[in-house]
């Protein structure tokens, strides 16, 4: 049970001070999750700290692989849109 | 027949529909402030009209996180070419931000202010901000700290702002309706949790009035910016200015939406336009009947560097700053001398503008049609920037009741220098363009091309007052346009009877 935060994160530095469990860390080329730490904030918080503040759509993947922000649901930006 | 500068007639009257001391004139703003307001502000570039063309600021991007998402931002936020809020090249950490502040303060001595206005939000990490200002107290005494911020987190905050001697805040407040707010806040992020449309904005309004009327009530002088989207707030805005003004805002700052699909923005990308520089005139003048509004703002990038409307931060990035040894003992005394001698200069100029104003007083006024004029600057308060050289022109208007500063312009120089220019006259068409509703440019030199053109889109070039100060040139040209007969045709019967 564990995010991961992918390629698109801008290193905002928002999630990391978040974290009930310190499993966020700065690092090159962008913040990474301790997956070993990571307990998705079950127990400490409804929702997921990290993804709760994340400003980027796509950025934080839970274990199945299924983006936690998915596209539109930030920004209000529709899809086709961004991709065009 | 002399003018008077306007800033000089906030002693008269009050008439009319709006006060005289806040029409929207250049710093009349500052002439009804009681000395202790106008001592802070006299050289503080950002709330400062006059200060703005002698005095430097600089931001430092300390805080990349943000704790609301706005529809006029993208949060990838990495580009060199633009510059505008929330864009910057490189996060720094507060220990390299502290270096660069230093190295900046030291190469120009004229930078007074150092503010933190993201990339993200100063107080959605106030961790990184206080460090900064911490060691700024401690190793660099003689710099105004300021902090830009939405307000989501301002109410917790005051108090430790207070501690690192922050005399300037500034809110950007949109608007004070959460139905307004829903269409330009898509969330905020708030007790631990994402909370989208309304509710979000009611309670991101809530704090900025409440961050506000906390920092008045600790004699914290706040401005309040304001983004004008055409067709979501531009009405509302009006609204907004009275109620900041009453809870004791000193100035409130409406700027133009900058919205372009390829900054990938929500407005960018869904057509919201900004507005025109009509229609941003005509909301900041309405706004001024209640408020002292300004004028001078360049919405500039988050880690901007110099004087206003100059960027010099490709000077100071973290490897040239890392190679500068600097003696801040050193650089401090000479810093206080240039202060000293531009404080100086300004008071000089002050006299000046009094002593003309009792050699007019008594004259009777012929009311005469106002005229709008650009003018080329370098900054120094004077026509000193060559035409083709001009990446941005500041607009005055000249009436009957003085001078007084209107905006600024934004164009792309019509020749960059050389002898040739290739694509001059493209950038001549936009310059002309942005200078729409002007009758008169001055500059310091203008060339033989860019002349016809300029002529017959109705702007008369001038290069006869370089060096000269603006506002006297602006009057100057004024006055000859009057005694040609070219001011009284279009008088409307309105301003005769006022």
């Amino acid at each position: 049970m564990a995010f991961e935060i992918i390629e698109s994160c801008t290193n905002c530095y928002a999630c990391e001070p978040l974290c009930p469990s310190q499993a966020i860390y700065e690092a090159k080329p962008h913040f990474l999750i301790d997956a070993d730490k990571c307990t998705e904030c079950a127990g400490d918080f409804e929702e997921p700290q990290c993804a709760s503040i994340c400003p980027i759509e796509g950025a934080i993947l839970n274990e199945d692989g299924v983006e936690l922000n998915p596209p539109g649901s930030l920004t209000g930006i529709p899809p086709e849109k961004l991709a065009a | 027949m002399e003018l008077p500068v306007l800033n000089n007639t906030a002693s008269e009257a009050p008439k009319g529909g709006c006060s005289a001391g806040s029409c929207g004139s250049t710093d009349d703003q500052m002439n009804h402030l009681p000395d202790s307001i106008r001592d802070k502000v006299k050289n503080h570039p950002c709330y400062s009209e006059e200060a703005h063309h002698y005095f430097a600021r600089m931001h430092v991007a300390v805080a990349p996180a943000c704790n609301i998402q706005c529809h006029y931002c993208n949060r990838k936020y990495d580009c060199s070419n633009e510059s505008r809020p929330g864009v910057v090249s490189e996060v720094l950490n507060p220990k390299q931000a502290v270096k660069k502040v230093m190295a900046v303060a030291a190469t120009i001595p004229q930078m007074t202010v150092l503010g933190i206005a993201g990339p993200g939000d100063a107080l959605a990490n106030p961790q990184r901000t206080f460090d900064t200002f911490r060691m700024l107290n401690e190793q660099a005494p003689d710099i105004k700290l300021c902090v830009s911020t939405n307000g989501l987190a301002l109410p917790e905050n005051v108090e430790e702002m207070c501690q690192y001697n922050i005399d300037h805040v500034t809110i950007t407040i949109n608007c004070v309706d959460p139905d307004v707010g829903a269409k330009i806040y898509p969330w905020i992020f708030w007790n631990n949790k994402r909370i989208k449309g309304r509710e979000g904005a009611a309670i991101l309004i809530e704090q900025q009035q409440k961050g506000l009327e906390m920092l008045v009530a600790k004699g914290v002088l706040v401005k309040v910016n304001s983004v004008m989207i055409p067709g979501v707030n531009d009405k509302h805005l009006e609204e907004v200015s009275r109620i900041v003004k009453a809870k004791g805002a000193f100035l409130h700052n409406v700027m133009p939406l900058i919205s372009e699909e390829e900054h990938g923005t929500f407005y960018g990308l869904t057509g919201q336009r900004g507005p025109t520089n009509e229609e941003l005139q005509e909301l900041q003048d309405s706004c001024a009947g209640d408020m002292n509004m300004m004028r001078h703002c360049r919405q500039c990038r988050a880690d901007a560097v110099g004087l206003l409307g100059e960027d010099r931060g490709a000077e100071f990035t973290l490897d040239k700053i890392e190679e500068m040894d600097i003696d801040y003992a050193e650089a401090m005394k000479m810093r206080a001398e240039v202060h000293a001698a531009i404080n100086e200069e300004l008071e000089s100029k002050h006299k000046a503008k009094e002593t003309k104003l009792v050699s007019i007083e008594g004259l009777k006024k012929e009311v005469t049609r106002p005229v709008l004029m650009a003018v080329a600057t370098k900054g120094g308060g004077v026509i000193n920037e060559h035409f083709g050289h001009a990446g941005e022109f500041l607009i005055y208007e000249a009436s009957s009741n003085g001078v007084r500063f209107i905006g600024h312009r934004k164009t792309t120089p019509y020749c960059e220098g050389g002898d040739t220019c290739g694509d001059g006259e493209s950038a001549l068409d936009v310059t002309i363009r942005e200078l729409s509703g002007c009758e008169v440019v001055l500059c310091s030199k203008v060339g033989y091309e860019p002349w016809g053109p300029l002529e017959a889109a109705g702007i008369q070039p001038n290069g006869e007052h370089a060096m000269e100060a603006i506002e006297d040139a602006v009057l100057a040209v004024y006055e000859e346009m009057r005694v040609a007969g070219k001011l009284v045709e279009k008088v409307d019967e309105q301003q005769k009877v006022a």
